[in-house]
């Protein structure tokens, strides 16, 4: 819980991910997460059955509010840290819940943690039930970090200890403390179950966590804290009333989202273009961008960095949009240095004239020069490139070892060797995503990411859809399909696939068939138009 | 930088009057001012809107005006009417203010958000508030959620009158237009600022006392700085769509300012066929984007001087197609993309890509292409001269109904009788300035971040 996403989206389990979830990469630790989440739940409501409910009016409310709270993460984006922060801040407030309008409250540990867990679960039944097993995470997560809170408090409260130090207001700020603290932990925990979903190092991963605290995570806190004070002194009437703030930051960060995907589609779009224009191969910015996250987050990038990379690696081929002739495959890595630089360049003056921060142009200007002068993002983008350009794309879920070797022959001179021996380790773990790419691709496989054209469509040359067939709104057919793949599967999503399986630079865009544009490259240039280099 | 004229004076002057009388009670010995309260709120709501002054902080926290609201409303709520004018004053004084002069503009500041402060105060009191949350056997929550709401809509009435009523006397804006506009927009928001001022009250007065009012302060923070982010991510993604338009740009030199134009024109005639403001939104981009296909087409053809091969047009008129296959990821964008990919239908059925018919032509698709043909005509391209308006309006009339819809060159003409067409000024900042000069003209090409009414400047001068 207490979660915001302050820059980047780690995505726990891809969505529609076949398996039982305990199946990760790297161990027992997700079990043993699981089994004691398990435990502590029949016990709570064991517990709860036995001695009966007590208070069950202050149980109905919180429990009505948390499930509404959770209701919100049916239509969270898949990659969001704290899909549902009011069911969070309403659980931590039940937690931290010592009187009611003035009367104390007798609930214990386990009754917090058995309504907390009810409302978790049926809040997480929709997308069980569509095969997403990644909401079990955020359920466990919230079981844990709650029965820590309640565990400290509780015990305190109900034995009397509590009032006897701490009054007023060094009362709200005990309360405060103990958030805090949950938070660190839930961030620790959090940052445990995705490094063993995805085997990258732990640091990074719980630096990111820690920085989406000072995000929506503080508006959480501050709100279960201000929620467990109002409801001491006003009584239940408090609930509704005091959630509205944390629901606008609930929206604020929804729509803040919101823009940050279709950005992001924008940027793939254009990154793209050089595809559709035939000087790269297909799928290429893509892929090159997957790899160096993943090679960035292997070498311990965090947040901003990451969406640099990021970013850089997507555009980094934008240059050859200014070359009159494509290059041969887009390989710029078979180029000469200089011209090299000069595409590079080129690509610099074009990025810089969308909104990407500038240290993206930086990284896409620099990509071609020697490795000891480049910023370290360049230097992943630049070994993720020539390791795509030689691999000619069929990496495959080992990576192309032919590509892999000669990267490593000229490690040291060209690339980094630190870089290469990332990049080999992300390749020896089957790629950029998962671990188990075949199961995203297989047949059945629910996958919102799906190709939207069957594979083998001629695309641009055929005709996209039968003439005369488009709905009279205006939205042709394919429309649908087409608009799921671009929002189920934002660029971050393709960090899950594994090469080759790329949703939306699927090899349905065979590059124009046919045209002088495809004709061999050696092709001489023409005498009208001037070679802008 | 104008200066503020004599009207606009003389208003701010009578506010400031008006807020001064409402404080004026204040001496008299009978009333019960919590002095150590009103300090407390002073300094609290000073030191909100202090880091936005701060030059470097202010960057690195970006706050709108009104994220501390909350802050006066707890006031209105909890203090005497009569000391709720002097909460606001050092908070505007010292605040950001965006443009010159400054000193008149945060005495105007200080003088609205007392005015404001005070009526919510007074409304909250009249409703018999006061008695629901400092009586400690009152009448206690349901009961303090009317009045409480009642004063937050007190203070957004005053302050966008206030607002209209700067914006009709310095900016000359029809000040009923003005404030509809302007109340719209932030009853939602005030009304949510009403209830985190209650709850702050609430808390304030509460044995946890005044520390734990601070903490409904974090959400309403993070959501003004969520707020910022947003609209910096939106200028950020629509520089990425120019930039889209830009790439083609650097393939096809004679279509600079095309597409912009196209969008232009689009949205004039969306505008006259009555449609609502997202479908306007969307023609936009449509209008902007439709020729972004033309990265596909080989440089070398594009550029071609002489008269095209059968072969080298089957080509060009792939780009409908690769434009759809760019934009098919971008989810937003929607209608725009039928648009997009069936530009160059024509009525009678013999277009491309589809040789779609009559109304089987998504109706975006139809406005694109009228657009798109009228700027064809009226600007310069390679294989001719730029035609007057009136000869292309002509064109297009004759060829309505075989190639474009008759409504949508109907609804052009008449826009252009109305608004008329300013394609060569546009055209030649293009050409003359292509990267320094293209963003400012793009500002109003593409659709910027929603202004502040007070922030603009009559006839778009900024």
């Amino acid at each position: 819980m207490i979660r915001g996403r302050e820059a980047e989206p780690v995505r726990p389990v891809r969505p529609g991910r076949p398996g039982p979830p305990g199946d990760g990469y790297g161990g027992p630790a997700p079990l043993l997460v699981y089994a004691a989440a398990t435990a502590l739940t029949c016990a709570a409501l064991a517990g709860t059955l036995w001695h009966g409910l007590h208070e069950p009016g202050n149980a109905l409310a919180f429990a009505t509010l948390i499930a509404i709270g959770e209701i919100a993460r049916w239509g969270a984006a898949p990659g969001e840290r704290e899909p549902a922060p009011l069911g969070a801040a309403g659980a931590l407030a039940y937690a931290l819940l010592g009187e009611c309008q003035g009367e104390p409250t007798t609930h214990g540990v386990l009754q917090v943690i058995a309504v907390v867990v009810v409302c978790a679960l049926a809040g997480a039944v929709p997308q069980l039930a569509r095969g997403q097993y990644h909401a079990l995470d955020h359920v466990v997560r919230r079981v844990l970090s709650v029965t820590f809170a309640a565990v400290c408090f509780q015990p305190l409260y109900n034995s009397g200890e509590l009032g006897q130090w701490a009054r007023g207001a060094s009362y709200a700020l005990f309360l405060v403390v103990l958030l805090v603290l949950t938070a660190l932990c839930d961030a620790l925990l959090s940052a445990l179950i995705l490094r063993t979903r995805t085997g990258f190092p732990y640091g990074p991963l719980l630096r990111d966590e820690l920085r989406a605290l000072l995000g929506i995570g503080s508006a959480v806190c501050a709100t279960g804290t201000v929620i467990a004070l109002a409801v001491a002194v006003a009584g239940l009437w408090a609930l509704p009333v005091f959630c509205v703030p944390l629901l606008l930051t609930q929206l604020s960060f929804r729509r803040y989202e919101g823009v940050r995907a279709t950005y992001r589609q924008t940027i793939v779009s254009l990154a793209r273009s050089t595809e559709i224009a035939g000087y790269t191969p297909s799928g290429h910015a893509c892929r090159v961008a997957a790899l160096s996250r993943a090679v960035g987050r292997e070498m311990g990038l965090t947040g901003k960095e990451l969406t640099v990379l990021e970013y850089a690696a997507l555009m980094h081929d934008i240059g050859q949009l200014s070359l009159v002739d494509p290059v041969p495959h887009g390989a710029t890595v078979l180029l000469p240095a200089a011209r090299q630089r000069r595409i590079a360049l080129l690509g610099g003056a074009v990025v810089r004239q969308t909104g990407v921060p500038a240290e993206v142009a930086v990284v896409v200007e620099r990509q071609a020069d020697p490795y000891r002068e480049q910023p370290l993002p360049a230097r992943i983008v630049r070994a993720v490139n020539a390791y795509d350009d030689l691999a000619g794309g069929g990496g495959g879920a080992g990576g192309a070892p032919g590509a892999l070797e000669r990267l490593r022959l000229d490690a040291g001179r060209d690339y980094q060797p630190e870089v290469v021996e990332s990049l080999a380790r992300v390749l020896g773990r089957g790629g950029p995503g998962e671990p188990s790419p075949p199961a995203l691709a297989g047949p059945g496989t629910p996958d919102p990411a799906g190709t939207p054209f069957p594979a083998g469509t001629p695309f641009p040359a055929g005709t996209p859809f039968p003439a005369g067939t488009p709905s009279p709104a205006g939205k042709p057919g394919r429309e649908p399909a087409a608009t799921d793949a671009g929002r189920a599967a934002p660029p971050g999503e393709r960090s899950r696939t594994g090469p080759g399986t790329l949703p939306g630079t699927a090899p349905e865009t065979p590059v124009r068939p046919g045209s002088p544009g495809a004709a061999p490259p050696g092709e001489p240039q023409g005498p009208v138009a001037p070679h802008p280099e | 930088m104008r200066s503020v004229p004599a009207t606009a004076h003389a208003y701010i002057l009578c506010a400031v009057l008006c807020a001064a009388a409402c404080a004026l009670p204040l001496p008299r010995q009978d009333i019960p001012v919590d002095w150590s309260a009103v300090c407390l709120l002073a300094a609290l709501y000073a030191l909100c809107e202090l880091p936005a002054h701060c030059r470097y902080l202010g960057k690195a926290l970006p706050i709108s005006a009104g994220s501390f609201f909350p802050v006066l409303l707890t006031a209105a709520f909890l203090l005497p009417c009569a000391a709720t004018p002097l909460i606001a004053v050092p908070g505007a004084l010292v605040g950001r203010v965006e443009r010159r002069p400054a000193g008149v503009r945060r005495i105007w500041r200080a003088a609205q958000l007392s005015l404001a402060t005070w009526s919510a105060s007074r409304t909250h009191v009249l409703l018999g508030g006061e008695r629901t949350l400092s009586d400690p056997g009152g009448p206690g929550f349901p009961h303090a959620l009317l009045p409480a709401a009642a004063g937050a809509v007190a203070f957004c009435l005053v302050l966008t009158l206030l607002e209209a009523g700067i914006l009709a006397t310095a900016e000359r804006l029809p000040p009923h237009t003005a404030w509809r506009g302007l109340l719209l927009r932030s009853l939602v928001p005030h009304l949510t600022h009403g209830l985190a001022g209650l709850m702050m009250a609430v808390l304030w007065t509460s044995p946890y006392g005044p520390v734990s009012a601070l903490f409904v302060l974090l959400p309403m923070y993070i959501s003004c700085w969520l707020f910022g982010q947003y609209h910096r991510e939106r200028t950020a993604h629509q520089a990425t769509i120019r930039a889209l338009v830009q790439a083609v740009d650097l393939k096809d030199r004679y279509t600079r300012g095309h597409s912009e134009r196209v969008g232009r024109a689009s949205v004039l005639i969306a505008r006259e066929l009555g449609w609502d403001e997202r479908r306007v939104e969307v023609i936009r981009f449509a209008g902007i984007l439709h020729d972004v296909g033309k990265l596909g087409v080989p440089t070398r053809v594009l550029r071609k001087d002489g008269p095209l091969t059968p072969e080298e047009r089957r080509v060009i008129q792939l780009h409908p197609e690769y434009g759809h296959e760019i934009v098919r990821g971008i989810g937003f964008l929607g209608d725009a993309r039928a648009a997009i990919l069936y530009h160059h239908e024509r009525m009678d059925g013999t277009g491309y890509p589809s040789g779609l018919a009559g109304d089987r032509i998504p109706e975006f698709a139809r406005v694109v292409a009228v657009a798109d043909a009228f700027d064809a005509m009226t600007s310069t391209r390679s294989y001719s001269r730029a035609r007057p308006v009136p000869v292309a309006l002509a064109e297009l009339e004759r060829c309505a109904g075989a190639q474009f819809d008759p409504a949508m060159v109907e609804a052009l003409v008449s826009a252009l009788e109305r608004h008329g067409w300013e394609s060569e000024v546009t055209a030649d900042e293009a050409t003359a300035a292509p990267t320094g000069e293209a963003p400012a003209k793009d500002v109003r090409g593409i659709p910027s971040q929603p202004v502040r009414v007070a922030d603009r400047t009559p006839g778009g001068a900024g």
